[in-house]
């Protein structure tokens, strides 16, 4: 029996997405309202952000705040650029070596036959409890005895290894043919060539997706409690000081929120556009 | 004797054979192993001690453990936010996290695209407590408080942030908005991969609407992302309270927002009494583990 190929799936119909298209609205407008009022305060002139009631509008939008905010930044005891590059430097090299290594190590589990290597799956499978929110008491602990404290690798290190990026390419690898590699190998391609070659091309939503994850993660790393000199510490500890200064620089601390919320969005947008591409592309997509 | 001898060199053999594979597993399993096996490893250990940092630990047997659930009545408080948090936000997000993922793929392809973009931005915005801490701020300013007493709901302002009766209720509101994480997105990627021909085969069978194709189709392709999805959910729900240290002062007025994880950090990064830090630490991990295990004991029925 030949099926009619349709664009939609079999259970649906028009109604019912006009029902969930309405349902998933009003629900992504709650989503958002926090993220829209961070916008609206920072283009709100400093009389407009003290009106009772409060509007959820700003009648005379200004860029004052990103200016103060250059102004602020400008006259702390290290330049600004300092900090966007510490949060830069971090969240490359945190991202960059986490793939690195989450892929191969992920390849060796799901693709090679060696002694251990069900117990590391195991381990690794408990271990996507222990986030670094749950662990970093006992981390700083580690850390101050091995006497990174107070350095980069105390702000990188601890980000890169973890079970969740190992976990979720791990998964996606096991998808891909035994033959493949097995070709490969008689082809006379060793491991790494065969894990960087042959399956990685053919995982890239895997990878894309660590890659926001991952990305997502270290742009939010603070370094509270591991890094105490100023010129190492990344933006979001300068946000802490602006805010934790009061009222007076509520408009300054929600342009700074603004600008922290860009890089990671831009990241996600990039990627899950070729996500999604890849999926049409590998015949996934319904 | 023999048989085990052979099955040793065996294995030896087969190291030898994939020499090159420790070589790719190695860079992430030592990383892996000082920041994550070690800290976990060592937490009961160093719960023995008495360590602050500067002098060598010392040894105290049971004695953490012994104040932490004998003396210590603001620990007690901790344990019982820490379940509400991971009842209440852990099944809940979860479900959510589940229900918005299916309902967006519902949606034609460029819908799909916007929607799990919207629910997932406040995961990208990521900590914006400022804006959160104007919305429930205590004073007529705070956005809620301005809208309630404008609609004529409350009187007068609430001080969300500080008054013992809200504090928990705020910080779960938060957790919940920032609560559609990886495992939203593990389950919109699991959706996207099922194959087309098992809607097709279903539809043969008789499936009439999308009820039936969720139960019947959609949720038994699912098993390892849904897993994966309730792993995370609970990570999260464990560590809810956490983001009271940041939007609320800290410790929360009398310790109505206070956790196992915000109890931990007071000792190991405020007083430096890491022994003591370190008891608390276990404890976390040992409840972790076994909400974790208790979850893949009810699922794993389910989704095997």
């Amino acid at each position: 029996m030949r099926i009619k190929k349709s664009r939609k799936k079999y259970g649906g119909s028009l109604g019912g997405d006009i029902a969930i298209f309405v349902l998933l609205t009003l629900l992504g407008l709650f989503m958002l309202f926090p993220i829209y009022l961070s916008v609206i305060q920072s283009i709100k002139p400093p009389e407009e952000l003290f009106l009772f009631p409060p509007k959820l509008y700003a009648m005379a939008p200004t860029n004052q705040n990103f200016v103060d905010l250059m102004n602020t930044a400008s006259n702390m005891w290290v330049p600004f650029s300092r900090y966007i590059f510490n949060s830069v430097f971090v969240a490359v090299v945190v991202t960059v070596t986490q793939l690195i290594f989450a892929s191969s190590a992920a390849y060796a589990l799901s693709k090679v036959n060696f002694p251990g290597k069900k117990a590391l799956n195991k381990i690794i499978e408990v271990a996507l409890l222990f986030t670094s929110t749950v662990l970093f008491i006992m981390q700083y602990m580690v850390m101050a005895t091995i006497g990174i404290i107070d350095t980069y690798l105390a702000i990188t290190l601890p980000y890169i290894a973890t079970p969740m990026g190992l976990f979720l390419m791990r998964q996606f690898m096991g998808q891909i043919p035994d033959a493949m590699i097995e070709a490969a190998h008689l082809d006379g391609a060793g491991h790494a060539r065969i894990c960087w070659q042959i399956v990685m091309p053919n995982v890239k939503p895997a990878w894309l997706t660590l890659m926001i994850f991952a990305f997502n993660g270290a742009w939010q790393i603070t370094g509270y409690s591991f890094i105490y000199n100023e010129a190492l510490k990344p933006i979001p500890t300068v946000l802490q000081q602006i805010t934790a200064s009061g009222i007076a620089r509520a408009g300054v601390a929600a342009a700074a929120v603004v600008i922290l919320m860009i890089p990671p969005m831009l990241i996600f947008v990039l990627c899950q556009s070729s996500v999604v591409e890849t999926m049409a592309q590998s015949g996934l997509k319904d | 004797m023999y048989i085990e001898d052979n099955k040793f060199r065996y294995t030896l053999m087969q190291m030898r054979r994939n020499i090159g594979v420790y070589g790719l597993i190695a860079p992430f399993f030592i990383l892996f192993l000082i920041f994550t096996v070690i800290p976990v490893l060592i937490s009961l250990p160093m719960g023995f001690t008495n360590f602050n940092m500067a002098q060598f630990p010392q040894w105290v047997g049971l004695s953490n453990f012994y104040s932490l659930f004998l003396e210590d009545e603001v620990f007690l408080k901790a344990i019982e936010n820490t379940l509400v948090f991971a009842i209440v936000t852990g099944p809940l997000s979860y479900f959510l996290c589940f229900i918005l993922a299916w309902l967006i793929n519902e949606l034609p392809g460029p819908l799909k695209t916007l929607f799990t973009f919207v629910f997932y931005a406040p995961t990208l915005a990521g900590n914006i407590y400022s804006t959160w801490q104007l919305i429930f701020s205590g004073d007529t300013y705070g956005i809620a408080n301005a809208y309630l007493i404008n609609l004529g709901i409350t009187n007068g302002a609430i001080q969300w942030l500080t008054d013992a009766n809200y504090i928990m209720g705020v910080l779960i509101v938060v957790q919940l908005w920032m609560a559609l994480g990886a495992g939203f997105l593990a389950i919109r990627a699991g959706l996207q991969g099922i194959p087309r021909d098992r809607y097709e085969a279903g539809a043969i069978e008789g499936i009439k609407n999308r009820a039936q194709e969720l139960i019947y189709v959609t949720i038994p392709a699912m098993g390892p992302q849904l897993l994966f999805a309730a792993v995370m959910q609970i990570t999260s729900s464990f560590t809810a309270g956490d983001i009271g240290r940041f939007l609320t002062a800290f410790p929360t007025t009398d310790y109505a927002g206070h956790t196992i994880m915000t109890h931990a950090y007071d000792y190991g990064s405020i007083r430096y009494e890491m022994g003591y830090s370190a008891a608390i630490c276990f404890v976390l991990f040992a409840v972790m583990l076994f909400a974790n295990w208790g979850i893949k004991k009810i699922l794993g029925k389910y989704l095997d």
